[in-house]
């Protein structure tokens, strides 16, 4: 039995180099705030350790890959309680010889963090935030977006609507910034693939508990009323970020009247119902180790996890700037369970990725659409694209 | 370790003897939990077949009298009598088995477990599960060398071909090759190894000796977006001479030169084209267009698709009993 195995890890030297040596360790940092807002569904009330679920599960995949590289992954979790300044804590995490550091940040957070560790090299992943501006106007140059961005989403969705012939939006906004920025996003896709916005109408936030013991009769009334007089619309879409109203509207239209957006057809990274391209082995492994059903921001910091793996592997170095060289590379791309390679755009380091309109139960479709074409890659009809992106890195 | 006997494997590998009966082709439906046959004289489905839920790996036994069909969903791979076209038994597989192969003698199974990062070894006479490897992060794409010392294991998000010494079962090579592997195919001499990349959209070339990949096989379709080139099922004539890779969405198989590499012309066959078999003649190369719910036939001399023949719902994997 020994001979064997002395055999075997002889042999193996030929293609893998020192396996009898330590392995390299390889410290992936993951910072982010404590705490959870509140959502209007009880059901999509967030985990504690949504996000760095997903990215444990990466270290997982790549430290089975790492086995045979003689590479080892490490996540190292920077919970920030209120009052923490997330800039000293990045430079914390930077000190302790971590190379990369998975953010999910608000956008002013990450833009701190970002400055606080740019001379020291540190590369962040923005797992959390999908503020178009922050890879645009604001980009920076160690930031690398696996988000995807508001855009990204809103053309998603509205690729869909199109290919529906459900042309006719009523929009329906809430008054928080975040809301207003959704509202953004869409419009620009209702202009870019020619549907129409037949009338807007702003939801005002006046405040009040998302659960009450009665809330349900009231809302019934609420909605119609809120929704009628409207001139004659396909399909209303909600820009409700921040989870005061939009998931009251479906079946409560006062015209019977698909809803999309925040509620109803909404597009997202990544959903528990996905099962094609090979996901259900992943939406498993990650059920067995987190014991609940993996989310958008699991999914986007497994990305990213899985990208400074692959980097990794195929630049056969733990070193970060040969990694981040490499990421930025034209050789790189990453696996993600889209149905196709994922590679990062040049211009302002975010992911490619296709866009999941989920229900809530099923993936209904996958966009891009069919027929949305490009002279590059399908994948940048989502989102800003080169000729206009205001980004300049460095 | 590279002490080995392949006398026995070569000897029991010339007794096997094939089926007199025509030919038929067994094709596993993944959505439609069924088996079609397809009869290769008139071209006929001739009968469907109920199995477990998600057949994909499909494979008669050497000796032609069954079919070896893998059940993910069920975790389990049953076995279909070929005379009876009954499902008659089943194998301890591990849990959700997607491919398999067995070795030159028809008495090792190995099969691709993608749930628990394993390879699980079956011996098929005892029908009982004899050994596990560890591989990497889903396993898919299997082969043995034609030694019969070598078996290949693919693992998609670990992007690795690992080399398994079929007699100590140890890992003694990786290699890394692009993006999502999903099957491997050995020319018959031995020479090389192919193995698909899905995500990657190549075909690396391996030296099994050396084990390092020497060349890969890139594909370029005007008029198609990259990203849908996505090789996967590999068929090479016996002389190694011509290969054929099936690419998925891209609806084509390219037809690959086996010396050159150069891919030499593109088959437009039906929607997200996947795994491929032989007539024993190799006169056809039949292959499974999984949306399009049917198997196009290609004549391989003329390199010619002349016939397409519907089937059960996604058509996945395809077996013919080979002499």
């Amino acid at each position: 039995m020994f001979r064997a195995l002395a055999g075997a890890i002889g042999l193996g030297l030929l293609a893998t180099h020192a396996l009898a040596a330590d392995p390299v360790e390889i410290g992936v940092g993951y910072l982010h705030r404590a705490g959870v807002k509140p959502t209007l569904s009880l059901v999509e009330q967030p985990a504690d350790n949504n996000g760095v679920a997903g990215a444990r599960l990466a270290i997982e995949d790549n430290n089975t890959t790492g086995k045979f590289l003689n590479q080892h992954f490490t996540l190292e979790e920077t919970r920030l309680k209120d009052g923490d300044d997330a800039a000293m804590a990045a430079v914390a995490i930077a000190d302790h010889g971590i190379g990369f550091i998975l953010v999910d940040l608000p956008a002013d957070a990450l833009l701190k963090v970002a400055d606080a560790v740019r001379d020291r090299g540190t590369v962040l992943f923005d797992v959390g935030s999908i503020d178009d501006r922050l890879r645009e106007e604001d980009c920076r140059a160690n930031v690398i977006h696996a988000a995807p961005t508001r855009s990204m989403l809103a053309d998603g969705l509205a690729q869909y609507l199109v290919w529906k012939q459900w042309k006719r939006w009523l929009l329906v906004v809430g008054s928080h910034q975040e809301d207003k920025l959704y509202a953004d996003a869409l419009r620009r896709a209702a202009a870019r693939f020619g549907a129409k916005i037949v009338e807007e109408r702003v939801f005002q936030d006046t405040g009040g508990a998302r659960r009450t013991d009665s809330g349900v009769t009231q809302i019934q009334r609420q909605m119609p009323v809120f929704t009628q007089q409207a001139p004659a619309y396909d399909v209303l879409v909600a820009a409700d970020e921040s989870e005061v109203f939009a998931s009251y509207l479906p079946y409560r239209t006062w015209d019977p009247r698909p809803v999309a957006g925040s509620a109803g057809l909404t597009p997202t990274s990544w959903d528990a119902a996905q099962d094609q391209w090979g996901s259900v082995q992943m939406q498993n492994r990650f059920f067995k180790l987190n014991s609940r059903h993996m989310t958008a921001l699991d999914m986007q910091a497994w990305t990213a996890a899985r990208m400074i793996g692959e980097a990794a592997a195929r630049a056969n170095s733990h070193d970060t700037k040969a990694l981040f060289d490499f990421l930025k590379g034209p050789d790189f791309s990453v696996a993600a369970f889209k149905g196709q390679r994922l590679t990062l755009r040049d211009w302002n380091l975010q992911l490619r990725q296709p866009i999941l309109l989920v229900d809530g139960r099923m993936v209904v479709s996958v966009s891009p659409q069919e027929g949305f074409l490009h002279q590059v890659s399908e994948l940048d009809t989502l989102g800003v694209d080169r000729p206009e992106t205001k980004c300049k890195l460095h | 370790m590279w002490r080995y006997c392949p006398i026995a494997a070569v000897a029991v590998w010339l007794l096997a003897v094939s089926p007199a009966s025509a030919v038929k082709a067994y094709v596993s439906n993944e959505k439609g939990n069924t088996v079609s046959v397809i009869d290769t004289d008139t071209w006929t489905v001739t009968a469907t077949i109920k199995v477990g839920q998600r057949p994909r790996g499909i494979e008669f036994t050497r000796d032609g009298k069954f079919v070896m069909v893998a059940v993910g969903d069920d975790d389990t791979i049953q076995i279909i009598d070929s005379a009876t076209q009954q499902v008659v038994d089943t194998l301890p597989s591990g849990p959700d088995p997607e491919l398999f192969v067995q070795d030159a003698a028809g008495k090792v199974l190995y099969v691709a477990n993608e749930n628990d990062n394993t390879v699980t070894i079956i011996d098929l006479e005892k029908r009982a599960r004899i050994g596990d490897v560890q591989v990497g992060v889903e396993p898919e794409g299997m082969a043995v060398s034609p030694d019969g010392k070598i078996l290949i294991n693919t693992s998609e998000t670990t992007s690795m071909a690992h080399f398994i010494d079929t007699k100590t079962h140890q890992i003694v090579a990786n290699v890394l090759v692009d993006s999502r592997p999903r099957f491997a195919e050995f020319k018959r001499d031995g020479s090389e190894l192919w193995v698909s990349s899905e995500i990657g959209g190549t075909v690396s070339v391996i030296d099994p000796a050396k084990h390092v990949v020497t060349g890969k096989i890139t594909f370029d379709i005007p008029g198609m977006r990259r990203e849908a080139i996505q090789p996967v099922g590999i068929g090479m004539t016996r002389d190694g001479k011509t290969a054929f890779i099936a690419l998925g969405p891209a609806n084509r198989i390219a037809v690959v030169d086996g010396a050159s590499h150069q891919v030499t012309k593109y088959l437009l066959v039906g929607q997200r084209v996947w795994h491929m078999a032989f007539t024993p003649d190799e006169k056809y190369l039949l292959v499974t267009n999984g949306l399009s719910n049917d198997v196009s036939i290609i004549d391989v001399a003329a390199q010619k698709v002349i016939k397409s023949i519907q089937v059960g719902e996604l058509p996945w994997g395809i077996t013919i009993a080979q002499p």
